[in-house]
């Protein structure tokens, strides 16, 4: 009778279907998580230094080592300059800022944390939700003390509050766009080094090859058709419109379309890959 | 709503059951057709060497991975068809320690707590009882980077439980530890049992599944090869060996031929160890080792010192399957002083 163990289906029992999470469970889990990457900051809060310290260094390299040729270019001087590439410089926090969040996933991924976590009845998006809340965040921060810093080297806002905010609003909402890949990118490769490899390699065309740094006129004719498609490009002029009352239509267009479909793609992959890394 | 039904044969509550569970990962064949039930209250024994499968047991049946054929049941709900409902009654405490490193013992708890629906005043209550019960109290505020191995596992531990769970799986939760560690551990795993939670335990050690575990079911290369209760296991491994050597060299022939004469385990007799001056003799339980004693004081004879010799896995293996482990093993015959 013993061989009848092995053969007998389990016992047949009626199959209640899963219920749904309600958006209130949703919003407590990702508070929950949020709160946990906010101690982070709070027990490291070098970390915050890395966000903060490369757009300062930029900001300061390039306001007065290119600063003065550039804006004689631009027909006026320094100050012509200044009031290019600081809208310049809030988008390619964007970027950097993003970076950090798949580094900083994948570290997490190779503890058993995430195991727990994923063995726990909670929305499996929260918890990479509650990261780019944090990042977002951390951006803010970051901008916030680059602005400082562009109002000492001779910024004027001219009264363009408004545009300013509507400019971090859109990096911040193209950040979090480029997050989702980067994410995914957190899932998918083996360490963190390599994740940081692979975002420096994007990140540096896409900076670069960009109208961030200086008008894209005197680029040789295939670099300045890769900047017109170049979205980095579409939210530096859009940041600079907004801070400067000047046209924005095309470059705010560029870059929502780019931010709805990078989301619209790359979201549901990092939380299928999430869910399903085994 | 948790479910426990009877076991169709055996008339007991089963807390967990599988039946042919299937998992592959390309060509190689994690899990090959996994049968094994879990009684209600019980503490299950999962021993096999590395890469037998155990891990990818485990995270079947935590909804970390989906199995490719077979089915699973825990408490009640189906691991395929019900993840959200399963993951409300277990408990998972992996390999390596799952827990928050930056974050202080009782944020790590407090958090855990949030994440599985408590509010935030049950979610801090419950983590201040569960860091007083696994003595981590004077620790709570520091960050859990700071803690001794030992008390990273406790820490992994009292999360595991916040949930109450009613099924709890720990997957080789000593690997890495000291014995003294180990001995921790052990005995807070105990009290979880007399608390009531069936624990399905895989580990590698044969001495840790004595411990703790009342069934074992033996895996290898993803195969079930030997299941049942612990003392019938250990009976058709042969159980340990004692080395006895006598306070007098010159006592050794007639100390030998005093245990021949017991018949203890009815095939085996006493071996003598030239090299070290002892006598060998297999044993399968604790009264016989009194019996052993008992009958070297009886004939006068002074018995120097006494170690037991357990078996390794490596001769479990052996014994239950008639061919090596498939993966190399780091553990070897241990040896334990017995006071005389």
């Amino acid at each position: 009778m013993s061989a009848a163990v092995l053969t007998t289906p389990a016992p047949t029992i009626t199959i209640e279907a899963d219920p749904k999470i309600g958006l209130r469970g949703h919003l407590r889990h990702t508070g929950a998580l949020i709160r946990r990457n906010l101690l982070w900051i709070k027990q490291d809060p070098e970390s915050m230094m890395d966000a903060v310290l490369m757009p300062v260094i930029f900001t300061l390299l390039f306001v007065y080592v290119f600063g003065g040729s550039i804006g004689q270019a631009l027909g006026g001087g320094h100050g012509a300059y200044v009031q290019y590439v600081i809208p310049g410089m809030i988008a390619m926090m964007s970027m950097n800022i993003a970076q950090g969040v798949g580094t900083g996933f994948n570290e997490d991924f190779n503890k058993g944390i995430t195991d727990r976590f994923r063995s726990l009845p909670i929305g499996r998006g929260s918890v990479l939700v509650a990261k780019i809340a944090v990042e977002l965040l951390r951006l803010l921060v970051a901008i916030t003390v680059v602005m400082a810093i562009a109002l000492l080297v001779g910024f004027h806002v001219n009264g363009h509050w408004g545009g300013l905010l509507a400019s971090v609003g859109l990096t911040a909402l193209f950040g979090s766009s480029i997050m989702w890949i980067f994410l995914v990118l957190g899932v998918t490769m083996k360490n963190a080094q390599s994740v940081q490899g692979v975002g420096f390699l994007v990140m540096m065309p896409l900076q670069f090859g960009s109208s961030i740094f200086a008008p894209t006129g005197s680029m040789p004719g295939w670099l300045e058709n890769f900047t017109k498609y170049n979205p980095m490009s579409g939210l530096a002029d859009a940041a600079r419109g907004m801070m400067a009352g000047g046209p924005v239509a095309h470059g705010l267009t560029m870059t929502l379309a780019w931010s709805v479909g990078l989301t619209v793609v790359m979201a549901p992959i990092a939380i299928r890959k999430f869910t399903q890394k085994s | 709503m948790t479910r426990i039904d009877k076991h169709p044969e055996s008339g007991r509550p089963v807390a967990v059951s599988v039946r042919g569970l299937v998992k592959h990962y390309g060509a190689t064949k994690a899990l090959d057709g996994v049968d094994l039930d879990v009684h209600e209250g019980t503490v299950l024994g999962v021993l096999g060497p590395n890469g037998a499968g155990k891990t990818t047991l485990v995270r079947c049946l935590s909804t970390l991975i989906t199995p490719d054929a077979g089915r699973a049941v825990v408490a009640g709900y189906d691991v395929a068809k019900q993840p959200r409902q399963l993951r409300r009654v277990i408990g998972l405490t992996g390999q390596y320690a799952s827990v928050d490193e930056k974050l202080s013992g009782r944020e790590n708890l407090y958090l855990i707590g949030r994440l599985l629906d408590l509010s935030s005043k049950e979610a801090r209550s419950r983590a201040d009882a569960l860091l007083e019960r696994f003595s981590l109290t004077d620790a709570a505020t520091r960050p859990a980077r700071t803690y001794s191995g030992g008390m990273r596992r406790r820490l992994d531990l009292a999360a595991s439980m916040i949930g109450r769970p009613h099924v709890l799986y720990l997957d080789e939760p000593t690997t890495g530890l000291d014995p003294r560690t180990r001995n921790e551990v052990w005995t807070e795993v105990k009290g979880m049992v007399r608390d009531g939670v069936t624990v399905l335990l895989t580990t590698q050690y044969m001495e840790e599944a004595e411990q703790l575990a009342s069934e074992l079911t033996v895996i290898d290369r993803g195969r079930v090869v030997a299941s049942g209760g612990t003392d019938e296991l250990k009976a058709r491994v042969g159980g340990r060996t004692l080395r006895i050597r006598p306070a007098d060299p010159l006592e050794l022939r007639p100390l030998a031929d005093a245990l021949d004469g017991l018949r203890l385990t009815g095939s085996a007799t006493a071996a003598v160890d030239a090299e070290t001056g002892e006598v060998l003799v297999p044993i399968v339980s604790d009264e016989q080792l009194t019996t052993v004693v008992g009958a070297v004081t009886a004939r006068g004879l002074t018995i120097g010192s006494i170690t037991t010799e357990l078996p390794s896995l490596d001769e479990v293996f052996l014994s239950l399957t008639g061919q090596k482990a498939s993966a190399p093993q780091d553990v070897r015959p241990e040896l334990e002083e017995v006071a005389v």
